[in-house]
């Protein structure tokens, strides 16, 4: 039982804290947003670079062969500059979702195609017009079909940096690839979700402290008035109780059992509350400004909200802890309990 | 990260389950609050404990302990609540002065008071708290004026949780003159020694739960200062760090209490709101989180971390969700909520009463709420 991170993880995070933080900063959203772009080749070009997209591939299909829980401390930093490219989405769902029904497909020999996820949880797919491969979910199984072989219509969405599509599609133009674990996939997408969700909560909360700090109202900084240090102290404090249930959610999801995916979706839920509590508290914080286009607080409340809901809504996600709750044993000794070590 | 327990820490728990399923007394004692004959039913229970060398399984042998780490306590915790084991009666020494003995205590010191503290033969009350000190400890009054070799101890505390019963007290006081936090110096006394007078207080549930502490002129040797004279305040900030942030309200309470609960709503469910159910879930998801950021902790700090401020954010975490535990059982217990149970079944409404004081003790929520904005987010004060 050991609950820190490695060298190496902490090593990979900061990496990518560092890329990330270069790359994608406030100045950089701003030029996406006058040019109504919501995705950036030459950053994407870094992050594969760096090999991101390859982490939670198999050595099999040309990948790195690590964790879930390498990938989830990237998404982290992912959600901290609101990062609009699908790195969570692609590296995170599409690929090992390929790699698992077929690791030899020339998409994957590409660590930059991005592959679009479509389940049919979702109403709308993410990124499919930048997508080499869109995998769909009909009757358990997995269909791929590439942009030009489907009808895609932007669907507007509140978040600048997320595109977003309907799609129309024939499965008998698809590639079939058989039945497909998607519950796996739903996973590890509500992982990565969650993950970003604490990035963007810490982001929401630092934008806010350093705003509090600076601006002067009766005389002092309004980070010195009690009301406004309990709004973020409150915000921080669910970032501090979501962090390890993220952690544990990704180190224990390769068990795949009722505790593992209740696990999961604890992650989501929390975490993606604490990034919504946390944005609420610094526009609250900002005043005006904070309701104002100009200051990026706006970001991160967006991306919480789209990534609350999708992959499953909280109601959908708090059934499956419900279902852990009242089909397995329960009680102190059941923390990291596992479904088939009790009958 | 290793989420999974090692054969050793398996056969741990299997011990100390073996153990408490022969030990645990199968009736409840009387609440260790409730009178005298409840208090020293638990110092009995301690003896018991000890017996069987669980007094306080982290520290060392030779202080009474087994030597064994965090997640070990962890693991007894977790099979002490689940044997639904008595509550510790000397909780205020195992759990907050004990940790701090062992970091700040002289060899000698840590012998002469560790062993019967494992062992409950001396129970201890905490009294820093006076009646024009309380959020603001600071400004404690009890003076304690050297001389020679011994301590001269004036003053007047209060809401020291079990002192009506207890043997022994930790207490914080100032070197007559000083000022705030200089000059400060956590000292012992025994609670029946000349110049003490203790008068119990009812808490709102009835129970002498705590006690007002009257000192004249009380004389203790020098030997009963933990850590050096002045140094009385970083030594208690370092004791309400274990309180708040690892030791005194361990995960296992929680969850058990979420496990009763969710137990509460099956046979329940059928005449209640059923929107209830979301807060059946969230208490358990509530227990679960604090549990995995205990996990954390006390793998952070086997690592060598120390605690920071970050503990502050536990304290409001657990006593809210108690909060929440309890209000949902009380929803769910609709009109009955007000009845007194019968004795021997689960005690939701007191428990509902006592997670009111949750916010207050150890520190209030709103004063944690200022440490979190200030020492860990860099607000100006
Ligand atoms: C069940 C229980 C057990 C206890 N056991 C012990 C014990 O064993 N030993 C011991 O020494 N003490 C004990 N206490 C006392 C406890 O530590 C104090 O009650 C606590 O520190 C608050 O002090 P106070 O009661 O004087 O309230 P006050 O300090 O008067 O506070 C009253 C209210 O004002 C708020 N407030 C005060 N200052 C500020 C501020 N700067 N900013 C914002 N809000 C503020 C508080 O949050 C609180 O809501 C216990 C208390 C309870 C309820």
């Amino acid at each position: 039982m050991d609950f820190t991170l490695n060298d190496e993880q902490l090593m990979f995070a900061e990496t990518a804290r560092t890329l990330l933080g270069d790359t994608c900063t406030p100045d950089h959203w701003h030029k996406m947003m006058e040019q109504g772009a919501g995705f950036d080749a030459a950053r994407w070009a870094q992050i594969v670079e760096n090999g991101f997209t390859l982490l939670l591939l198999p050595e099999a299909a040309g990948g790195m062969g690590l964790t879930e829980l390498d990938l989830a401390l990237i998404a982290i930093e992912a959600g901290y500059v609101a990062l609009p490219e699908p790195l969570a989405e692609s590296a995170g769902v599409g690929a090992p979702l390929l790699a698992s029904l077929a690791p030899d497909h020339p998409v994957l020999a590409d660590p930059a195609a991005i592959i679009a996820v479509a389940p049919a949880i979702n109403p709308v797919v993410a990124n499919a017009d930048v997508a080499a491969a869109i995998l769909i979910e009909k009757d358990g199984r997995a269909y791929l079909v590439t942009p030009d072989q489907v009808t895609l219509t932007p669907a507007e969405t509140i978040d600048p940096f997320r595109r977003l599509f309907r799609i129309e599609w024939d499965a008998s133009k698809a590639e079939d690839l058989g039945p497909a674990d998607w519950t796996l996939a739903l996973d590890r997408a509500s992982l990565f979700a969650a993950a970003q969700g604490l990035g963007l909560a810490q982001r929401a909360v630092d934008l806010a402290v350093a705003y509090a700090k600076d601006r002067m109202q009766f005389g002092k900084p309004i980070g010195s008035y009690q009301a406004v240090k309990h709004h973020l102290a409150s915000a921080q404090t669910a970032i501090e109780f979501a962090r390890p249930v993220v952690l544990a959610a990704a180190a224990e999801i390769g068990h795949a059992d009722v505790h593992s995916r209740a696990r999961v979706s604890e992650a989501k839920i929390v975490a993606l509350e604490a990034a919504e509590k946390a944005a609420r508290a610094s526009i609250q914080v900002h005043g005006a400004m904070g309701y104002s286009w100009e200051v990026d607080v706006h970001l991160f409340l967006k991306r919480a909200l789209a990534l609350k809901a999708a992959w499953g809504t909280p109601a959908f996600h708090r059934s499956r802890i419900a279902t852990r709750i009242f089909t397995q044993p329960l009680g102190a000794d059941q923390t990291f309990a596992r479904e088939n070590e009790h009958a | 990260m290793n989420l999974t327990y090692t054969p050793e820490q398996q056969a741990f728990r299997a011990e100390v389950r073996t153990w408490l399923e022969a030990h645990v007394p199968k009736a409840p004692l009387e609440h260790y609050d409730a009178t005298r004959e409840g208090f020293e039913a638990h110092r009995q229970w301690e003896a018991t404990l000890k017996s069987g060398d669980w007094g306080m399984v982290t520290w060392p042998k030779e202080y009474g302990g087994r030597g064994l780490d965090l997640i070990q306590w962890l693991i007894f915790e977790e099979e002490y609540y689940r044997a639904g084991a008595p509550g510790r009666v000397n909780q205020n020494g195992i759990f907050l002065l004990g940790p701090t003995l062992m970091e700040f205590g002289t060899h000698e010191q840590k012998q002469r008071f560790l062993p019967p503290m494992a062992s409950g033969e001396e129970i201890w009350a905490q009294a820093w708290s006076e009646p024009q000190a309380g959020s603001d400890l600071a400004g404690v009054r009890a003076t304690a004026l050297r001389e020679g070799d011994e301590y001269v101890l004036n003053g007047h505390k209060i809401w020291s949780s079990r002192a009506a019963f207890a043997d022994w007290a930790f207490g914080l006081f100032r070197e007559p003159g000083s000022e705030r936090h200089k000059g400060m110096s956590l000292i012992f006394f025994r609670l029946d020694q000349e110049g003490v007078t203790r008068n119990p207080i009812r808490k709102i549930n009835g129970h002498v739960g705590f006690a007002e502490i009257f000192l004249d002129n009380v004389r203790v040797p020098a030997f009963n200062r933990l850590g050096d004279e002045g140094q009385g305040w970083h030594i208690c900030m370092a004791t309400a760090g274990f309180e708040r942030g690892l030791m005194l309200r361990s995960p296992a309470r929680f969850q058990e209490a979420a496990a009763a609960l969710a137990a509460l709503w099956q046979s329940r469910k059928g005449t209640c709101d059923p929107a209830l159910e979301a807060d059946v879930v969230r208490a358990h998801m509530n227990a679960e989180a604090y549990a995995l950021n205990i996990y954390q902790t006390a793998s952070r700090l086997m690592a060598g971390a120390k605690i920071g401020p970050e503990a502050s954010t536990n304290k409001i975490f657990w006593s809210e969700m108690d909060i929440h535990l309890h209000e949902t059982a009380l929803a769910i217990l609709g009109a009955e909520a007000e009845l007194l149970p019968p004795t021997g079944e689960h005690e939701w409404l007191d428990d509902y009463i006592f997670s009111l004081a949750g916010p207050i003790y150890a520190g209030s929520n709103e004063i944690q709420r200022n440490i979190i904005a200030e020492r860990m987010l860099g607000l100006p004060r």
